[in-house]
């Protein structure tokens, strides 16, 4: 299936989770960074139940705190 | 209110553009917009809304100027060092435009002074180096249903959001709650390039005045990020949290509150420090 993944089209096998994707795509410190699906938030607690689908957009947004 | 002849020259190049003209310029000659932070980020901003005519301009900011800051903090010069940033901000910002009103606030940003800090003001930026301040910044702005836009540099890297009461989520709405202290890096910790705080403070500058000029989409329920590195700029769609602790149908923060700043964002001994933990 195609997702597409903080903005690139990517291919992963069908049943992937969210929490496998996140191992994939070695996303920093994940439990410190929001994911969005589609047009919802998604909870850390629920990346090992979230079945991604052909089609899903993925994005990751990371704390950023420096300014000075 | 009529322009003088200085004014008409001065402004000349905003004028000239169909969507500033005579009206945008006197739109920003009465803005009033307040600045926490007179860092990296506060200094662009700071220089783009005086230089643009913005009517008044607050900025606060606690500390003082040090060495170690004039590698990004483009409004304060060698001789500024050991002078209040808000007066060493003002004093180029005047020079820069002396019609522009600046008001300083040299003062610690918490619970007990946000509210009153950014009651008169009519867009608040968010150039401050520490969650805890961003967070108070955020919450104080729903509450007060108060526009305001939000940055957060490291690295090579920035991002920005703007809120505006009821079009589109909050920083808490994307964040929730700061991360852990020593969880993510700071810029004392991990660095950053001085003209990230320019590439995005002017971002946040342009906020400003597409705001108060009503001009242009804001970059609400979006977050811009920018990486230096790779040179790419991506503007993601926000979701929105209807059960947002502050902006959400039930909120549960009703007042600011203060969180504790990271020991590690504390002022070093014989170091200045920017924002933290005053702001």
């Amino acid at each position: 299936m195609t997702i597409i993944v903080a903005g690139d089209k990517k291919e992963y096998a069908e049943g992937t989770t969210l929490a496998a994707l996140i191992e994939k795509e070695n996303i920093d410190s994940p439990q410190y960074v929001t994911v969005s699906l589609n047009d919802d938030f998604v909870e850390s607690g629920a990346f090992a139940d979230t079945v991604l689908k052909d089609g899903d957009n993925i994005e990751f947004l990371y704390f950023m705190g420096g300014g000075a | 209110m009529a322009f003088t002849n200085e004014q008409l020259e001065r402004y000349s190049r905003h004028i000239l553009l169909k969507e500033v003209g005579a009206k945008g310029q006197k739109k920003l000659l009465n803005g009033k917009v307040l600045i926490i932070g007179a860092g990296g980020l506060g200094a662009p901003i700071a220089l783009y809304l005086a230089a643009a005519g913005v009517g008044a301009i607050g900025i606060a900011d606690l500390d003082t100027v040090d060495l170690s800051n004039l590698q990004r903090q483009v409004i304060h010069t060698t001789a500024d060092i050991g002078k209040a940033k808000v007066q060493s901000a003002k004093e180029t910002m005047q020079a820069i435009n002396p019609d522009v009103q600046v008001n300083t606030y040299q003062i610690y940003v918490n619970a007990a002074s946000i509210m009153d800090l950014i009651q008169d003001y009519d867009f608040i930026i968010d150039g401050t180096d520490n969650f805890a301040a961003k967070f108070l910044i955020n919450d104080a702005c729903v509450l007060q249903k108060k526009p305001f836009s939000h940055a957060g540099i490291l690295r090579f890297g920035g991002q920005l959001m703007t809120y505006v009461p009821g079009e589109g989520p909050c920083y808490r709405c994307v964040f929730r709650e700061p991360p852990p202290p020593d969880a993510i890096p700071t810029c004392r910790q991990a660095g950053v390039v001085g003209a990230m705080g320019g590439v995005i403070g002017s971002l946040q500058a342009m906020e400003a005045i597409k705001f108060l000029i009503g001009k242009g989409d804001l970059l609400t329920g979006k977050l811009l990020t920018y990486d230096a590195l790779t040179m790419e700029f991506r503007r993601i769609k926000l979701p929105g949290r209807k059960d947002c602790a502050v902006c959400g149908e039930h909120p549960s923060i009703t007042e600011p509150f203060d969180y504790e700043v990271p020991a590690c964002d504390l002022k070093a001994e014989g170091e200045s420090h920017e924002n933290s933990p005053e702001l």
